[in-house]
């Protein structure tokens, strides 16, 4: 039955799934074409699309897949599938955490992950900005873009001036509305 | 406005803006959920990010998960994540009938081209406003520098390890120095 593969299959996805979009991104191939829900070409497509829509790019995936295969319940049942095992297992946490939180041995644990997830963060943005600037294709050929080089050092300065001029703070949502704009002048 | 509205409300702005990531997301709900509602604190921002990225899922589920729950328990845990999803399933559910055509339209494709140079900005931006907050000492800039190097060498050179792996190596790393020089102490206080 359709339905219940979604569940499971996108359950799975979901459970396993750990360190970001980028990790998840085997797994759900793996996932998706034993059960022959998506050819590998159109696996990378909806990548692309992800990327460029919001939301994570494994729920992106899950609501895709239940959709062109079962319609809206389908969609339904694969992106609550994808979701789930992360809504229960953090919930499951915070009640353990709390207890948690005083012990020495533990702090120490979290004081080693909270160093390391900062360079891991920093990583990925450094990444993406390169593969942006020097892979321009998709086909992950080298390909030097100076037109986004040059765009994404104007973004940077653009970005560190806003940041100064206001002091309240400055939303990330403005910094991408103003992004889109820009793109649309500048590759239009 | 009740808070579980509140919670869905603002949860659903910020899976609308949601690009590129779990990562963009960080730098969003640390302006939304800490600088501006104040629904968690700094260093609950820091753990949140940890927790998320060491268990499951898409970490911005992880924390829509964790704000509503800590605002309003099981229910404006159900109303975050809701209000996180939403948006990007009611857009892919509609690209899902459209995706050839979508991808032609040049005017998408430009926007969607300045919002990727964006996205990198915005990352090592919410990195570096957490690094600034971190309590700097050897062991944990030692470990935020090398898992930095190593991550980035492994992307470039397409070495498929996961960051899980680095992780864990962080946890060892710091359990180990603080069991050692908790050693020593006792040794020096006998």
């Amino acid at each position: 039955m359709i339905y219940l593969d979604l569940f499971l299959g996108f359950l799975k996805v979901g459970f396993f799934a750990f360190g970001g979009a980028y990790a998840a991104i085997p797994f759900i191939r793996e996932v998706v074409l034993s059960y022959g829900w998506l050819s590998d070409e159109t696996i990378t497509y909806i990548i692309a699309v992800s990327e460029s829509t919001p939301g994570p790019i494994m729920v992106n995936m899950a609501t895709y897949v239940g959709s062109t295969k079962a319609g809206v319940l389908g969609s339904i049942i694969a992106t609550f599938a994808v979701v789930l095992p992360a809504f229960l297992i953090i919930i499951f946490i915070m009640f353990v955490f709390k207890a948690l939180i005083k012990n020495e041995c533990f702090k120490a644990v979290l004081g080693g992950l909270q160093s390391c997830v900062i360079g891991v963060i920093a990583a990925t943005g450094v990444y993406m900005t390169y593969k942006n600037v020097f892979f321009s294709k998709s086909s992950g050929i080298f390909a030097f873009d100076s037109k986004t080089a040059l765009f994404t050092l104007a973004l940077i300065i653009l970005y560190i001036a806003a940041r100064k001029l206001m002091k309240k703070g400055f939303s990330p949502i403005y910094f991408i509305i103003a992004s889109a704009a820009a793109g649309m002048l500048v590759y239009a | 406005m009740s808070i579980i509205l509140e919670l869905f409300f603002t949860f659903f702005k910020i899976g609308l803006f949601t690009f590129g990531g779990g990562y963009a997301m960080i730098s969003i709900i640390e302006y939304t959920c800490v600088e501006k509602k104040k629904w968690i604190t700094d260093d609950e921002m820091v753990n949140m990010t940890v927790i998320a990225e060491s268990t499951p899922g898409p970490i911005a589920i992880n924390c829509a998960t964790y704000v509503g729950f800590k605002q309003k328990g099981f229910f404006g845990a159900v109303a975050a994540t809701l209000g996180m999803i939403l948006p990007s399933f009611v857009i892919i559910f509609i690209i899902s009938m459209f995706l050839d055509d979508f991808l032609e339209i040049t005017f998408v494709a430009s926007a969607f081209k300045g919002i990727k140079a964006a996205v990198g900005i915005l990352i090592v931006d919410a990195a570096i406003k957490m690094f600034k907050k971190m309590k700097k000492t050897t062991l944990s800039f030692t470990i935020t520098a090398c898992a930095f190097i190593l991550l980035l060498i492994f992307d470039v050179f397409a070495v498929n390890v996961s960051s899980v792996f680095l992780m864990i190596a962080a946890a060892v790393a710091g359990l180990s120095v603080y069991l050692v020089g908790k050693a020593r102490k006792g040794g020096v206080g006998k």
